[in-house]
């Protein structure tokens, strides 16, 4: 395993470094040659449609799952959630076909391709959310509570800030896995040579993997270029990501506490007024005996 | 939990909950709606192709969409260019040996890792391994594709199908001929390597919630590290770890990219030997519905359906059976972050 993996990163990045020129940022692909930039800019666009799409979806229901639902449905709806992440990523881009493409009239466009890697990234961010509010001690949605918020008030002020670091590290882990996906794509973005527009629907997008996958199969060594530095540029891209989820998580495990109460104290001394005086008091009082025993 | 100050909340802000509790609950509820979704239509999408086919669709050998240009015929009340066929065994056969392979050479190498990770090294060691595992489950399936045709494929030709032809007497399924390279066994080692990240995350993961009492119960017996992981920890993981190997292969099956640029993509022929080149239900899916657009009878598409109905019920299964294993061994919740379990 290890040979294999040593092996696969040094061929990758031997031959990507061999074949990639800095031109290839600012040129787009001509037939077999040419440049990156459509794709790069590509699988930006998708990325970037995909998760404003599920990042809210799934960080909603993630806070769903973890403060409001009753112990059963809060089963259901992790168990089907992993369930859905198993279902087969060409599945689901066949799916995004059937619908998207043809039923609603979108063509092979970038909102299609977003949202079936939205479909992808969601369970990921929606267990993540729920895995670090999770994390997050009761007493702390109690005080908030005690202090008169309402849920809404508690979550969106106090609960979130210590599971924040857990929760942005679903939203990069998502990303780096949707950046690497290609058969969820191949039936609903398309391939363009040409750099991305705006416009959402009926016009198709480029993006990295589909040159991997394509060029690749050419018998030509321009072609070859291409798919290498590809790989090279989404390796790169996505174990960067992978080193910020490392230290993320490092972080936010190792602070959990001290984040918390900090955030507790910040809470209280900016919004004291907007709560009975008596309450505010009371709440300050508690967390400075808090900190002092710390 | 004060209520006399949630009546001197003020208004919007009751309101402002009450939408929040609402949008959230609507998001928690899209995983589920997508799941009914996907399973809904692709069923009914599949349905003209599998009355066309019968159960024929399983058992049938050949894959042909029939003359797309010529005359339509009407089989069982739904209509198909002449002569089109639609057998998916030896796709389903593809997928399930191709799987089958991944696991046979992935389980061992998981299980030695997982133990290695959670008994015999700490510290820098430790945790430079599991980064490699963790960079091996976040390279792109396309990338290791890639990587299999270009390294692995020809070395599966030259180095590793002649050596395995050795045993071509005592095991039939070895003999040659190797091949090109691109085919059974060369799909069932890159899925092997997508396999084996998932397989040992879960199961370091419940090797180290095995109670350290158990395991010092067993060395005060006077049993040697090997005895007590054999004994004692992997019986007490047993379920779980029967549940993570079912979610490799769930994951091994449902596996596109990879896969379809090593296996040859093989149509109408069953794997004669080891080195045969193979097709699985999800490379053709992603290979075929180019030229299924072509049938105007819509029953190339239809029969794609089917061919994802079957993979979806198929990984559903492994997926479900594989969840309340691992969640029940495992007991309380988490999840490895940065890989995909």
């Amino acid at each position: 395993m290890l040979v294999g993996l040593a092996d696969l990163f040094w061929t990758v990045l031997a031959k990507g470094v061999a074949s990639f020129h800095f031109s290839m940022l600012t040129t787009v692909t001509h037939g077999i040659a040419g440049g990156l930039q459509n794709a790069i800019l590509g699988t930006f666009e998708l990325i970037l449609l995909s998760t404003a799409i599920a990042a809210p979806l799934g960080i909603l229901g993630g806070v769903y799952v973890s403060e409001f639902a009753h112990t059963k449905s809060a089963a259901a709806v992790r168990f089907l959630t992993e369930v859905l992440s198993g279902v087969p990523s060409i599945v689901i881009g066949y799916f995004g076909y059937l619908t998207m493409v043809l039923s609603f009239g979108w063509g092979f466009s970038a909102l299609a391709g977003g949202m079936a890697l939205a479909i992808i990234m969601l369970p990921y961010i929606l267990r993540t959310t729920e895995v670090s509010l999770e994390q997050v001690p009761r007493s702390q949605r109690e005080g908030a509570w005690a202090l008169g918020m309402t849920r809404f008030q508690a979550v969106s002020r106090v609960v979130w800030r210590p599971a924040a670091g857990g929760i942005a590290t679903g939203v990069l882990t998502a990303i780096a896995i949707g950046m690497g996906e290609t058969a969820p794509l191949l039936y609903t973005a398309g391939w363009s040579s040409l750099n991305p527009t705006w416009q959402l629907t009926g016009h198709q997008v480029g993006y990295l993997t589909y040159v991997i996958w394509t060029y690749i199969d050419q018998p030509y060594p321009e072609a070859h270029a291409l798919a290498y530095s590809a790989a090279l540029l989404l390796l790169g891209i996505i174990l960067i990501i992978h080193l910020v989820v490392r230290f993320l998580v490092h972080q936010s495990t190792g602070s959990a506490r001290r984040h918390s109460l900090a955030s507790y104290v910040r809470w209280i001394r900016s919004h004291a007024s907007g709560v009975s005086a008596s309450s505010a008091k009371r709440a300050s009082a508690t967390s400075t005996y808090r900190i002092r025993t710390r | 939990m004060g209520m006399r100050t949630m009546k001197r909340m003020p208004a919007n802000a009751k309101i402002a909950n009450r939408l929040f509790v609402a949008a959230a609950g609507l998001s928690a509820s899209s995983p589920i709606l997508f799941l009914l979704l996907i399973t809904g239509i692709v069923l009914v999408q599949s349905i003209p192709a599998l009355r066309w086919m019968g159960w024929h669709f399983l058992t049938g050998i050949t894959w042909n969409m029939g003359s797309v240009y010529g005359a339509m015929t009407v089989k069982n009340g739904v209509t198909a260019p002449a002569g089109a066929s639609y057998g998916a065994l030896p796709f389903i056969v593809g997928t399930l040996a191709s799987s089958a392979i991944a696991l046979v050479i992935a389980i061992p190498i998981s299980l030695g890792t997982a133990m290695i990770l959670a008994y015999r090294v700490r510290g820098v060691v430790k945790s430079a391994l599991s980064i490699v595992v963790e960079l091996l489950a976040g390279v792109p399936s396309v990338v290791l594709g890639l990587w299999g045709v270009v390294v692995l494929a020809p070395w599966v030709s030259s180095a590793l199908g002649p050596f395995l032809t050795h045993f071509g007497p005592a095991i039939p399924f070895l003999k040659g001929p190797v091949g090109t390279g691109m085919g059974l066994l060369t799909s069932g080692l890159v899925l092997a390597l997508m396999v084996i990240p998932i397989i040992t995350a879960t199961t370091r993961d419940l090797l180290e919630r095995v109670p350290l009492h158990y395991r010092e119960g067993g060395v005060a017996l006077g049993m040697t590290n090997w005895e007590v992981v054999r004994h004692i920890c992997l019986p007490h993981i047993r379920d779980g770890m029967i549940g993570s190997i079912a979610l490799g292969w769930g994951r091994a099956m449902g596996e596109t990219m990879a896969v379809l640029m090593v296996s040859g993509s093989a149509v109408n022929m069953l794997p004669h030997n080891l080195y045969s080149p193979i097709s699985t239900m999800a490379a053709v899916i992603a290979d075929q519905l180019d030229s299924a657009m072509t049938d105007a009878s819509h029953m190339a598409v239809h029969a794609l359906s089917a061919l994802a109905l079957v993979l979806l019920m198929l990984t559903l299964l492994t997926n479900l059976a594989a969840r309340l294993l691992v969640n029940r061994s495992r007991g309380s919740r988490r999840i490895d972050l940065g890989v995909r379990v």
